[in-house]
Order: C-alpha cells, then structure tokens, then sequence
C-alpha cells in the first residue's frame, strides 16, 4: 500500500501547457500515473502527450471522478487555480510553485480545511508512490525514478524536494523500498507537515518506519516530536538534520524561505534534542539512515 | 525584510494610526533642526535594523536643540547587534501614563495570523508571556473572512482591559491587523504602544517585516519609502560578492544560480540545490573544509548562469579550488551544469581538472554530464559516493 496516492488516483494538472508542466505530464504519464486531464484557460481543445487540455477545473471534474491536482501555474495566480480545484471538489492538490507569500498559502490551506481537502505544498517536488504512481517533479524523469525509488517499508517526508530523492535513493540502495515519498515543502506555511501526515502512515500496514530531512526554522519538528509522543506511534522514525552551521547565524536565511534561526526554538540544536526526547533517532550523514532504520525496527520488533 | 523604525512609521501615518512629531536626521545640524522645529524635550533613536537600541546606549534625551545635536554624534557609530546606523530619529518625548504591547505575526502550527496583545508593554513580551501569561492574549485571525474590529476588542479584552481604554485601543489594534494583511507582513509591532497622562494613545515605538517573497507585489510602497531592491535588509549587509551573486541570478530567468553567502575560506563552492546546499555546507565543515561561500544551484540553470556563477566564486580572493555537489537531481539538468562550471574555469584562465576538487552531482542526463567531465579530467562521482563522502573527498585536496 501507499498513502495519499496510488496506481487507480486521477489526476489533473493546472497550468499543463507549461514548460515544466509539460515535462511533468510527459514524466508522470511514463511512471504510469493516471493522468486524465489538464487545465489552462483559453487552450481548451489542444491536448498534452494526449492528455485533453480545458479551460476550466469543473470541464473535467463534471465528467469523472479526478482525485487530485497538480498546481504549477506561476505565483501570481497560484491561490485561483488553488480555490478552482478545491471548490470543484478536488480532496488533494499539490502545490509546486514557490515565492507565494504566506497570506495566500494560508488561505488556501483554510479553505482546504473548510473543505476537507488536503494541500502538499507550496514549493515542493510532489508525491511519489514507488511503483504506483507520482505527482509532481519528484524524482524527475520517469526512468531517473525508477532508479531512485523502490517500493518498500519506510514512509518518506522531506522539505527540500531534492533531498527527498537523495534519502531514498540511499534507501533504495541499501535495500529498503518506500511506501510513499512526499516533498512536503520548504515554506513557512505549508499545507501538510511531517505531523499532519503521520495518521496516513500510522494507518498504512505497509508502511514500517519513517525517515524525514528537516531544516532550521519553525516548529515541525517540535510538533511531530509531540506527536510522536502524544500518539505512541508504533512507527520508528529517523531524521536527518541539515543547516547546522546556521545555529550560529541568525537572522540569515538559507535555502528555502521558511529556513531562518530567529528565536532558540529555530535552531537545530533545540529540534534535535526534542526530537532525541521523543525518541526519534537523528542521523549525522544521510548514509547511516538505513543502518539506524533496521536498528529501531529491530529494537521494536518489526520485520 | 525589516523596516527601520521610522519606514515603519511612515507606514503607520498613512493609515491614520497616532504617532508623536518626529523627523529622520541624517546630520547634527538635521537634528538641531528637527529639535527645534518639534520644539521642547525630544528623544533621539538610532535606526538600526535590531533591537537591543535601549542597552547598548543609541536612544538618547536631550532638552534643547543644542544637545539633540550633541546626541546625534554620540549615537550614530553605534553598531547594535552587529547592526550599523542608517540615521537617528528625532521624536517628541511624550508624558507616559502606561506602556503596551500589541503584535501581529503568523502562527505556523496554526497556519493563521495571531494577534499578540499585552497591558504590560515596553519590555520583551516573550519574558512577559512567560512570567505573567494571564497579561498576554493571543488572537488567530482568518483569513478567509473579512477583517473586522471585534477580533482586536477581544484581544484586549482578554487582558482585563475596559472602559474608555477598551474602545480607543480598539481601532488602533484593528487598524494594525489591516496592515498587516495588506501589506504582506510577516510581523506588525508595536511595542511600546503608550497611554499618554491626557487619556490618549501613541505608538512610541515599532517596527514591521516584509515578506520577502511580497516584494515585488508592493514595489510601489517600497519605491516611495525609500527601500531599494538590493538591499536585503538580512542579519548583515550584503558584501560586494554577494551583490553580485544576486546580480548573476538576476541575469537569467532560467533556473537558480545565487544566493551567495561569502565566508572566508579557500574552497569555493558550487553547491544546491535548497536542501543539499545546507547539507553539503555542513559536510564541508564537519571534514575541516573551510568553505569561500554558500550558494545554491537548482531549477536547471542554464549553462550561462551555471558559468557565471562559478567564474564569480574563482574571482574571489584566496579561492584555490572549487567543489561542484548537488544532491541527485530531478529536473536540473547534469550535463547543462558541468558544462557551465568547466566553461567558468576556461573563461577564469584555469585548468578544470586542478580547479574543480570533486564533480558530485547524479541524476538527470549524468551520463552525458560525466562525459564532460572526463574530456577535461575532471574528477566526478555518482550516486554511489555519498554527499559527504564527495565533501571530504575535495576538501582533502585543499592545502592546510
């Protein structure tokens, strides 16, 4: 099994006429995922690797049942194209573009709520469910994947989408597959965070235990390590910690834009050892994930 | 990006929010003047972008137009928190009856903006959170639905505040939620907001932070306050490198190929892309490495920028070698980026295969990337060798 996607999803892609859209319709197509349509208004009747190109979300939602969208439309018009997928009762969007200013992305994830649908993103890579199917420029082209990816135990969270295809690339090699891999994004507010997608996995029989990449800056890793705590997750999870050296710069922002030390709480320091208090194995280099993978699940008896 | 105080100000005043008399005094004389002018006992605050003005000694009171000006000189080279002074703010200094705190700023757990109110103010409202919870409210605001006041009355209603000070505080706190979300803001400050001895209310003092990825979207407000597009208003100023780093990712509109940050080593580094950056910085320096700079390559660059960038990190002082490392890219191209790196050695007058320490990026058309690589012998690796691994690898190159 996987979570959030699967080989049977429909998918759509706002923005497809796009010069990475296209890319990413003929990539997702190759990995085998359920594309059924596409949107950009005023390109109705032209088709993408013949996938059929529409002017509007509701064209396509009236005539099937599409699961989720892949929003990759500049950031201007990024909250539009959002709200149209939600209001035409699509439950997942991913949201690839960056540079939205908070005040948006927060009122789609509110509307998300109100609705019940869910938000990947802003300025990720998308999901990918090894061997089923993917979502998003993650692991890029279709055969670049399937060497990246496995399908396996251990559920994937990252917020550095390139980061996402290194650790399971280093997963892949040392013989442990992915159940489901999700870029959730590196913004400062973002639809889903590592303790908002830990029911998914938790629920998930397939899946064994969990490796995330974290950052400095916010609060996601104090909240899954509550979460963690608060839910006696039966899953182990190990994390990777990158931007230590920017503990002793603050008020500097690297990488990605939720990336800043501002307050103690920022550093990665703090998030270590609250993580470490909850019980989740931090890793110093990304090659010694798998090996503390196998030990916790050893340690709690899973096979 | 942070306001100085007195942007911050300037924004306040164009929406009707109290403020004292004040002007911004970039000379003695400006300040003699602007004393003059306010007239009777004014204070002079050095506008730097921190906090921390009070205890290192850059606000000042002076009586007279004679000590504003003396003041002025005092306070000036003052660098706060690292911070220099960009000038000092002249203010009439207003009889204070009680101080407080109101905030605006975003709760990422919540993912909604929260209104910070305190009836203790003038002080850190962290420490005031901690030592007396039951004087500090926070508020979430949707963003959904239309913005109105009761959200601010109930925000100081929750710190026991009523009557007369209910009401006139209302406005005023609602007003700063209006801007907050007009603008984009990350942050909406003031702090102390004063009830004067007459009854009525000022901000003392404040300050405002942009979100960085607004700033096109409210040009029009930063063209006409003054703030120009390259300053970055980070915790440094930017150094002449990192200028032109952000002028070489500005060259293309192809992929990333910036955000430098110059430290003082000998390795130079061309690294991304977000993640990996941070990754790979870390690896560098837990093997020793002294690294020239951060950076971050990604978004498939094209081989002009990839060039670009690589020639201006070989310019800098003291840079002997270079390590090009990425983590396993998806939609960067390998090909396009050892193509700009070998292009940005030739064009810097050195021999790739001694400039380059370590080539350490897989994925994406690697095959005909390494093939590159090993027309000029340049040393590369695959997927095989680990991030770290690749870092200690080139900094094992580097002299002592």
């Amino acid at each position: 099994m996987s979570i959030l996607i699967h080989k049977d999803t429909t998918v759509i892609i706002q923005g497809i006429t796009g010069r990475e859209a296209v890319n990413m319709t003929r990539e997702g197509l190759s990995y085998g995922t359920k594309i059924v349509g596409g949107v950009t208004p005023g390109r109705a009747g032209r088709d993408v690797y013949g996938v059929p190109v529409h002017d509007c979300v509701r064209d396509i939602t009236k005539r099937m049942r599409v699961d989720g969208s892949i929003v990759t439309v500049p950031a201007a018009f990024t909250r539009d194209a959002v709200f149209e997928a939600i209001e035409n009762g699509i439950k997942l969007v991913v949201v690839v573009t960056e540079r939205i200013p908070r005040g948006e992305v927060a009122q789609m994830v509110e509307l998300a709520k109100l609705r019940g649908a869910r938000i990947i993103g802003p300025n990720c890579l998308g999901i990918l469910s090894p061997d089923e199917a993917k979502m998003g420029g993650l692991g890029g082209r279709a055969e670049d994947a399937k060497k990246a990816f496995r399908k396996g135990p251990i559920g994937v969270m990252s917020r550095s989408g390139g980061m996402t295809t290194e650790i399971c690339n280093t997963l892949t090699a040392a013989g442990l597959g992915q159940s489901t891999a999700v870029s959730i994004g590196g913004d400062a507010i973002i639809g889903s965070t590592y303790a908002e997608l830990m029911p998914l996995f938790e629920a998930d029989p397939e899946t064994k235990a969990i490796a995330i990449y974290s950052e400095p800056g916010g609060r996601m890793e104090a909240e899954l390590a509550e979460w963690v705590k608060e839910n006696r997750s039966r899953l182990p999870i190990v994390a990777f910690m990158a931007g230590r050296f920017m503990d002793e710069m603050p008020g500097m922002r690297f990488g990605h834009a939720g990336t800043i030390v501002e307050g103690k709480a920022d550093t990665t320091a703090d998030k270590i050892e609250r993580m470490r208090a909850a019980g989740i194995a931090v890793a110093e280099r990304i090659e010694e994930i798998p090996a503390l993978l196998e030990a916790q699940m050893r340690k709690r008896g899973i096979h | 990006m942070r306001f100085y105080e007195y942007e911050s100000k300037a924004l306040f005043a164009r929406h009707g929010l109290p403020l004292g008399k004040r002007a911004l005094a970039r000379t003695a004389d400006d300040a003699r003047r602007a004393a003059a002018e306010i007239g009777g006992p004014v204070v002079l605050k050095s506008q730097v972008l921190s906090g921390g003005r009070m205890k290192a000694g850059a606000v000042k009171f002076a009586d007279d137009p004679a000590q504003a000006a003396a003041h002025f000189d005092a306070i000036l080279p003052i660098v706060v928190n690292g911070q220099k002074s960009c000038g000092v703010l002249v203010e009439e200094k207003s009889p204070i009856a009680q101080e407080y705190y109101v905030g605006v700023t975003w709760d990422g757990r919540r993912k909604l903006p929260v209104v910070i109110f305190s009836d203790m103010g003038g002080i850190d409202i962290e420490e005031v959170a901690e030592k007396h919870p039951d004087h500090v409210s926070k508020t979430h605001v949707s963003t959904l639905l239309p913005f109105t006041p009761r959200v601010a009355k109930e925000a100081i209603a929750a710190t026991g505040v009523t009557g007369n000070d209910l009401t006139r505080l209302t406005p005023i706190v609602a007003k700063l939620v209006e801007i907050f979300f007009q603008y984009d803001l990350t942050l909406a400050e003031i702090n102390p907001l004063a009830k004067l001895a007459d009854g009525r209310f000022i901000v003392l003092d404040g300050h405002v932070d942009l979100e960085g990825d607004a700033r096109e979207k409210h040009k029009k407000l930063l063209d006409e306050l003054g703030i120009k597009p390259e300053e970055t208003r980070q915790a440094r100023p930017p150094t002449d490198f990192e200028i032109r780093g952000a002028q070489v990712d500005a060259s293309d509109h192809r992929g990333v190929a910036g955000n430098v940050v110059e430290f003082d080593g000998n390795l130079g580094l061309v690294i991304g892309a977000g993640g990996g950056s941070l990754t790979l910085f870390d690896a560098v320096r837990k093997h020793g490495g002294r690294p020239a700079n951060y950076c971050e390559i990604g978004g498939n660059p094209s081989v002009k920028k990839a060039c670009a960038l690589t020639k201006l990190v070989l310019s800098k002082p003291g840079v002997e070698k270079i390590a090009v490392m990425m983590n396993v890219v998806s939609n960067t191209r390998v090909d396009i980026v050892a193509r700009g790196v070998v292009k940005g050695c030739v064009e810097s007058g050195r021999d790739p295969a001694k400039t380059i320490a370590i080539f350490r990026i897989p994925g994406s058309w690697e095959a005909d990337g390494f093939k590159i690589l090993e027309k000029y012998g340049v040393e590369f690796c695959d997927r095989s060798v680990s991030m770290y691994e690749a870092a200690g690898r080139a900094v094992a190159k580097m002299g002592k």
